[in-house]
């Protein structure tokens, strides 16, 4: 088991390198000069020439992408081209607004997506099942944006139960600890702020959870299906265990494996949807600094912020190939 | 040689008759209700775009003042827009536009994934090694992430929206194929074939891939779906279709502001996304439960 864990985080040793060369290109994958691209056509020569130097065009392109890696380790990622703020400082408030989004998905996800797969692989075939996995076709059809856009209309414009923009009521500002204002607030003891932050969660939440649980519904029903005709589930019904103690206990638990690779998979459609998401719902989160640089051109932030939505991904799915194997025993890692 | 090449050539044909396979699956699609109505909503958007002209009196584009923002009424089926552009036109000069990506996109997908995956499988070694590499990194990236990088570093258009979700798209066929080429490569008729010689390229395009293309139309029908989503999303973020084109996800992102005053600007877009997406989706699953019962 051991020897797998070693070998399974040395893989990653190429992808990142792959990764690093990957976000290194992009800058002078763009036809033309790239100081010329950052600064215009009507930039002079002189300034084209100082940034070129700055940025170390100059040299060799190999000794430049050393430089890369070697600032990218050292935890600099460069200067924003619009704020000219170095983007390491930056990037730590949307990075935890991006986080808590995706910690609601995620929770709205799973429960949901778990549990309504687990009733319609229980009730095969019923009514629940039929309208559960309808849901699920139309989840995993649903454009993330447009689904953002019919809750704001539905839930803020017409029935105004949640509101619909950013993070918190703009009158009453939280003060930031972690970043993550569901913690924050409690820290505090700040509870009209908790309450005021989770309702700003919700539909973003919500919209920016559909799809993944969409997808863990279906999985976890075609998972669940397979080990209830399992032997080990009928000896547990005749011994006269309660369903609920079948379903959830003895055949969950073995049926949650792949459930729980799909889980994995699901942030980095919750990483690149959050583009989508945040745009929408004002969200000051990773995504939406993203979106804003690619407006002004502002290359360094449009590299630093897929490194770093990439790398949170790769390691996510570490965490869970790793969960995986000691979830599963039978599966022999030598 | 020649003439043991023949009589080793004339049984497969009787083997596998190729008329009946798929009739046989036909059959078997047929008796699936979600496919058929999968493939019917298919249909129906696939008419839509090819008759656009016929179907609608209005013009997709220019600027209409006597007609801005007006709501669904017996002229404008679906209202107008802040261009006082008729919405019903535009939603079927905008199929044309998502199923051309869609089904180009995937076509793209196919090309390069298969020729990889082919490759990768039946070399094996360091070709595999390195393709396979090339995937776990392209894959380490969330697609949408990847495809905005790759526009912004092309220039934001249809046409560059088209490729960039032809490029990630691709290690999702490569694997595909990859994979079954290391079964298939192991099969005797396989081995019967390099023993009288046959060049490695042939046996590559005409034994190896034609026995792996069931999961490949599978799962390429299942990708126009992803593809159109995707390419919706780089429409609203600016990325794929450029002002003026009558792309469903660009007309999403134009009217986002007038959600108060005229939500039908954004409901029908929409609409139209999801039920193409659904369709796909639909005839994807019965396609798959007919051609490929084992992979469910």
């Amino acid at each position: 088991m051991k020897s797998y864990f070693a070998r399974r985080i040395l893989q990653l040793v190429p992808v990142l390198i792959g990764m690093s060369i990957v976000v290194f290109s992009i800058i002078h994958a763009i036809p033309g000069d790239p100081a010329t691209v950052i600064l215009g056509d009507h930039a002079t020569p002189e300034a084209v020439k100082e940034l070129r130097t700055e940025m170390g065009l100059d040299k060799p392109l190999i000794s430049q992408y050393f430089a890369y890696v070697k600032s990218i380790v050292t935890g600099d990622l460069g200067n924003s081209l619009r704020t000219k703020k170095p983007i390491q400082e930056e990037i730590t408030p949307y990075l935890a607004a991006t986080i808590e989004l995706m910690f609601a998905s995620m929770i709205i996800a799973t429960v949901i997506g778990v549990n309504a797969g687990i009733l319609a692989a229980w009730k095969r075939a019923s009514w629940f099942d039929n309208i559960a996995m309808f849901i699920a076709l139309v989840g995993v059809s649903m454009p993330v944006f447009w689904l953002g856009l019919m809750e704001q209309w539905i839930f803020s414009e017409k029935l105004s139960w949640l509101p619909s923009i950013g993070r918190f009521n703009a009158r009453e500002p939280i003060e930031a600890i972690t970043g993550l204002y569901m913690v924050d607030t409690i820290i505090q003891g700040n509870w009209a702020g908790l309450w005021d932050a989770f309702k700003h969660l919700i539909l973003p939440g919500l919209a920016l959870g559909t799809i993944p649980m969409a997808i863990i519904a279906r999985i976890t029903r075609s998972s669940m299906l397979e080990v209830l005709e399992s032997e080990y589930v009928r000896t547990a019904r005749a011994k006269g265990l309660s369903e609920i103690w079948v379903l959830y206990k003895h055949a969950l638990k073995n049926a949650f494996a792949p459930v729980l690779t799909v889980i994995g998979l699901q942030v980095g459609l919750l990483l690149g949807g959050a583009v989508l998401t945040e745009t929408i719902f004002g969200w000051p989160g990773i995504g939406r600094y993203i979106y804003d640089a690619i407006g002004y051109r502002d290359y360094p932030v449009i590299q630093s912020g897929i490194l770093i939505i990439s790398t949170i991904f790769v390691c996510v799915n570490l965490v869970v190939d790793l969960l995986y194997a000691r979830l599963d025993p039978r599966i022999n890692y030598k | 040689m020649k003439n043991s090449l023949q009589i080793v050539a004339e049984p497969v044909k009787v083997v596998a008759p190729k008329k009946s396979l798929w009739i046989d699956a036909w059959k078997r699609l047929k008796k699936q209700r979600s496919a058929m109505i999968g493939l019917t909503i298919v249909l129906f958007f696939i008419l839509l775009g090819v008759f656009a002209q016929f179907l609608t009196s209005h013009p997709y584009d220019g600027f209409n003042t006597d007609k801005i923002l007006i709501s669904p009424n017996s002229e404008h089926w679906f209202g107008t827009d802040d261009q006082g552009r008729d919405i019903f036109s535009r939603i079927l000069y905008g199929a044309r536009i998502s199923l051309w990506i869609g089904f180009f996109s995937v076509i793209g997908s196919i090309i390069v994934g298969c020729y990889l995956g082919l490759i990768a499988g039946f070399y094996g070694k360091w070709v595999d090694t390195i393709i396979s590499r090339m995937f776990d990194i392209m894959l380490a990236f969330p697609s949408i992430l990847l495809a905005i990088a790759i526009v912004a570093v092309l220039g934001p258009s249809l046409f560059n929206a088209l490729i960039a979700i032809a490029i990630i798209n691709v290690p999702t066929y490569g694997r595909l194929i990859r994979s079954r080429v290391l079964s298939v490569k192991e099969e005797e008729y396989i081995m019967s074939s390099k023993s009288i010689g046959m060049s490695n390229s042939r046996i590559l395009f005409q034994h190896i891939l034609p026995n792996c293309m069931t999961p490949i139309i599978v799962q390429g029908t299942l990708g126009i779906a992803t593809a159109i989503l995707e390419a919706a999303a780089l429409g609203f973020l600016g990325l794929g279709a450029q002002p003026g084109e009558p792309e469903w996800g660009k007309m999403l992102s134009d009217s986002r502001q007038f959600l108060t005053v005229a939500p039908w600007t954004l409901l029908f877009p929409g609409f139209a996304i999801m039920l193409t997406v659904v369709g796909f989706n639909m005839f994807g699953d019965g396609l798959r439960d007919a051609l490929d019962p084992k992979t469910k």
